[in-house]
C-alpha cells in the first residue's frame, strides 16, 4: 500500500491518455456485463436439479404441440402437485413491433402454478366471468397505457380464427404483478377456452405443460418419470426447467452463448492492446525515472511490481465502472427484455467473479512486457537516455 | 581525515561497443576517507562518471575491486545493491531527476518507501530533509512549479533523507547559473563540514570544484594529478 500514492500518481501523467484508457476498458466492461446478462438470459441458467416447476415440451420440437389428454397422466405422476398448460400465441398490438409474449391458459390452473402473479380478487373473478376476458402484467399496462375495462385488439400472426380473421379482441379484466424481484410480468394472459374454440385448427392441442413439484420431489426423476410415460408414443416429451425453455426460444435466433463469447474475446482482445500500448508509452516515456527509483534503492523486482500495478488499477478502474454502468443498464433494460423473450436480465456471480479475474488477468497481460521491460532496464544505460 | 570510507584497486572498465572495446577506466587506484570532500574533474568521456558509476555499485568494473564502507561492491548481486545504496549511497544528478508527477514533499519520501517507516514518519524525515536545504515552504510544490535551484535542493534532500554515509554528485551544478551554482555548491559544503557527509563530486566546473576538500583530475581513464583544494 504504501506504493499506492506512487503508482496513482504514475497514472495519471498524461491525463487524457489515461481517461481514454479507461474509458475503453469501461466499455468493454460493460459489453461485458450486458452481453453476459443477455447470454445468461438466452442459455438458461437454471440447473434441473434445483427446479421447483418443470416445463414439458414436444421432444422434436417446441413448435410441435402436444396432446390435451397429457394433462391427466402427468398429473398422475408421483411428485407432481400441479400441471397445467399454456401455447405460444404470437401476436402483436397495432404494429408489428408491439410484441410481446400472449399465453391462453386455464387461469385458476396458471395463477396456482405462479403464485407470483398477484392481482386483486374482484378482477379475477371478472377474468374468470368473461370468456374474452384477459389479465396483463403491470409493466404492458404501463407501457400501452391499458387499464381494466379495455378493450384491446392483438393481431395473430399464427393462431387465425374460425371466421378467417386474425384479430382477437381481448376485455381487460385485471393488471397483475409479479412478486419476484428477477421475475417479469410483461405478459398477457388469456383464456384457453375461448381460445381452442375459436382457432380455426389445433383444437385439443397445447403448446406445453408446466409442472409444479411436490414438496421435496425430486426433479430429475420426475421429470425421467414424465418423459418416460410418452416414450415411443407419436408425441414424446423432453421435460426441462423454464429456464431451459426459455433458451430454447433463444436458440432459434442461433447460437447466442458462441456468439455472445466471441464478441467478448474480440472486445477483450482489443482491450490488451489498447491498455498495452498504453503502458508501453507510459514506461518509454519515463526511463529515466525509473532508473532513478532503481538508483535510490528500488529493486528490480519492485519496478516490476509498481509497473504491473499500474496497469491493473488502469484495468480496475475502467472494470468497476464498467460493471457498475453495466448493472444500471440492465435494471433498466431488463423489463424490456422481458417482454421479448420472457425472462430478465441478470448477472449471475459466476459473471461478477470472471469479470474481477478478468480485471487482474488483463491487468497483468497487458503490463506484464513494459513491466518486464522497466525491470531490466540498465541504470547506467537509462541514466543516459533519460 | 580519518579512515577509508571507500577504495578502488587496480580497477579498470571496459565497454564493447559494437566491434570496437572501449576502456573507459584503465587500473585505477583511488582511496576516500570518511569525510572527505573530493571533486573529480576531467574532459567529457574521461570516465568520471564511470568512476562515481562504480562507488554507487551502478555499474561493475571489468577488473580490479571496489569496496565501500567495507562492503565489496562486486561480489553483490542486484539486489543487494539496491539494498545497500538505499541505505548507503545518496545521489545527486546534473539535471536533477525528480519524478514530475510528485511533490516536492513525495520526491524527497520516495527513498524512505524501502523502508519500514510508517507515512507519518516519512513525512517527518522529509520534511527535516527538506528544512536542511531550505524549502520547507515548497514541499507541496511539483518540480515544474520550482526553480532550477530549488529542484536541485530537492534533488540534495532526497539523497540525505536516509541519512547516507557517501552523496554521489554528477554534475550537480551543471545547470545552473553562477549564483544559483555557488548556493548548491555551499550547501553541499555544509553537508559536509556540519552532517559529516562524504562527498566525492564530478564536476567541470573549477569554481565548483574549489568548494572540495580536494580535487582529482582523470584523463583517458587513469588519475593523472592530485592537488589540495
Amino acid at each position: 500500500m504504501k506504493y499506492f500514492g506512487l503508482i496513482w500518481h504514475n497514472i495519471w501523467r498524461k491525463k487524457v491518455r489515461t481517461s481514454l484508457t479507461i474509458l475503453s476498458v469501461l466499455v468493454a466492461f460493460l459489453m461485458y456485463t450486458l452481453l453476459n446478462a443477455v447470454g445468461h438470459a438466452m442459455s438458461g441458467g437454471g440447473s434441473l436439479e434445483s427446479a421447483r416447476r418443470l416445463v414439458v415440451l414436444d421432444k422434436i420440437s417446441l413448435v410441435n404441440l402436444l396432446p390435451i389428454s397429457y394433462q391427466s397422466k402427468i398429473a398422475a405422476i408421483p411428485g407432481v402437485r400441479n400441471v397445467t398448460h399454456s401455447t405460444w400465441f404470437g401476436g402483436y398490438y397495432q404494429d408489428p413491433k408491439n410484441q410481446f409474449a400472449q399465453f391462453p391458459v386455464v387461469p385458476e390452473e396458471y395463477l396456482k402454478i405462479y403464485p407470483e402473479f398477484v392481482l386483486p380478487d374482484e378482477q379475477m373473478q371478472g377474468f374468470l366471468n368473461n370468456r374474452t376476458g384477459a389479465i396483463v402484467g403491470s409493466t404492458l399496462a404501463d407501457k400501452y397505457g391499458w387499464k381494466v375495462g379495455d378493450r384491446v385488439p392483438i393481431q395473430a400472426t399464427i393462431w387465425t380464427r374460425k371466421d378467417g380473421g386474425r384479430t382477437w379482441e381481448f376485455d381487460i379484466e385485471g393488471i397483475f404483478h409479479t412478486t419476484d424481484p428477477k421475475g417479469q410480468d410483461a405478459i398477457m394472459l388469456f383464456r384457453y377456452d375461448y381460445f381452442d374454440e375459436a382457432r380455426q385448427f389445433g383444437q385439443g392441442l397445447v403448446g406445453w405443460y408446466i409442472v409444479d413439484l411436490d414438496d421435496g420431489a425430486d426433479p430429475v426423476a420426475v421429470s425421467n418419470a414424465i418423459d418416460n410415460e410418452f416414450a415411443n408414443s407419436p408425441r414424446e416429451t423432453e421435460t426441462s426447467t423454464e429456464q431451459a425453455f426459455a433458451a430454447s426460444f433463444a436458440e432459434q435466433l442461433g447460437n447466442i452463448a458462441l456468439i455472445v463469447q466471441l464478441i467478448l474475446g474480440a472486445v477483450f482482445f482489443t482491450l490488451l492492446l489498447v491498455t498495452g500500448n498504453t503502458m508501453a508509452q507510459s514506461v518509454r516515456e519515463r526511463i529515466g525515472e525509473l532508473a532513478v527509483l532503481k538508483t535510490v534503492g528500488f529493486r528490480d523486482g519492485t519496478v516490476l511490481g509498481i509497473v504491473m500495478a499500474e496497469s491493473v488499477l488502469i484495468m480496475s478502474i475502467g472494470g468497476a465502472l464498467g460493471l457498475i454502468l453495466g448493472w444500471i443498464l440492465m435494471q433498466g433494460l431488463s423489463k424490456a427484455f422481458a417482454a421479448i423473450i420472457g425472462t430478465g436480465l441478470f448477472l449471475s456471480a459466476g459473471a461478477w467473479i470472471g469479470a474481477a479475474l478478468i480485471v487482474v488477468v488483463a491487468g497483468i497481460a497487458a503490463g506484464i512486457f513494459p513491466a518486464l521491460h522497466a525491470m531490466r532496464l540498465s541504470i547506467v544505460d537509462a541514466l543516459a537516455r533519460g | 581525515m580519518s579512515d577509508v570510507l571507500a577504495e578502488l584497486r587496480g580497477v579498470s572498465r571496459v565497454y564493447q561497443k559494437g566491434k570496437e572495446r572501449v576502456e573507459v577506466l584503465h587500473e585505477l587506484d583511488l582511496e576516500i576517507p570518511a569525510g572527505d570532500f573530493l571533486a573529480i574533474m576531467g574532459p567529457s568521456g574521461s570516465g568520471k562518471t564511470t568512476l562515481l558509476n562504480l562507488l554507487g555499485g551502478l555499474d561493475r568494473p571489468s577488473a580490479g575491486t571496489v569496496t565501500v564502507g567495507g562492503a565489496t561492491l562486486p561480489s553483490m548481486s542486484n539486489n543487494q545493491l539496491s539494498n545497500w545504496r538505499s541505505t548507503h549511497i545518496g545521489f545527486v544528478f546534473q539535471f536533477y531527476n525528480l519524478l514530475p508527477v510528485l511533490t516536492a514533499q513525495k520526491n524527497v519520501e520516495l527513498p524512505l518507501l524501502l523502508t519500514s517507516f510508517d507515512s507519518k514518519e516519512r513525512a517527518s524525515r522529509a520534511a527535516i530533509a527538506l528544512d536542511i536545504v531550505g524549502l520547507s515552504d515548497r514541499a507541496k510544490h511539483t518540480p515544474r512549479e520550482l526553480s532550477g535551484g530549488e529542484e536541485q535542493r530537492v534533488a540534495i534532500a532526497r539523497a540525505i533523507v536516509s541519512d547516507p554515509t557517501l552523496l554521489l554528485c554528477d554534475e550537480p551544478t551543471g545547470d545552473l547559473d553562477r549564483e544559483t551554482a555557488d548556493e548548491i555548491m555551499k550547501l553541499l559544503q555544509i553537508l559536509n563540514s556540519e552532517h559529516g557527509k562524504t562527498i566525492v563530486m564530478v564536476t567541470h566546473d573549477a569554481q565548483a570544484a574549489d568548494y572540495a576538500n580536494r580535487t582529482l583530475h582523470v584523463d583517458k581513464g587513469k588519475l593523472e594529478s592530485r592537488a589540495a583544494a
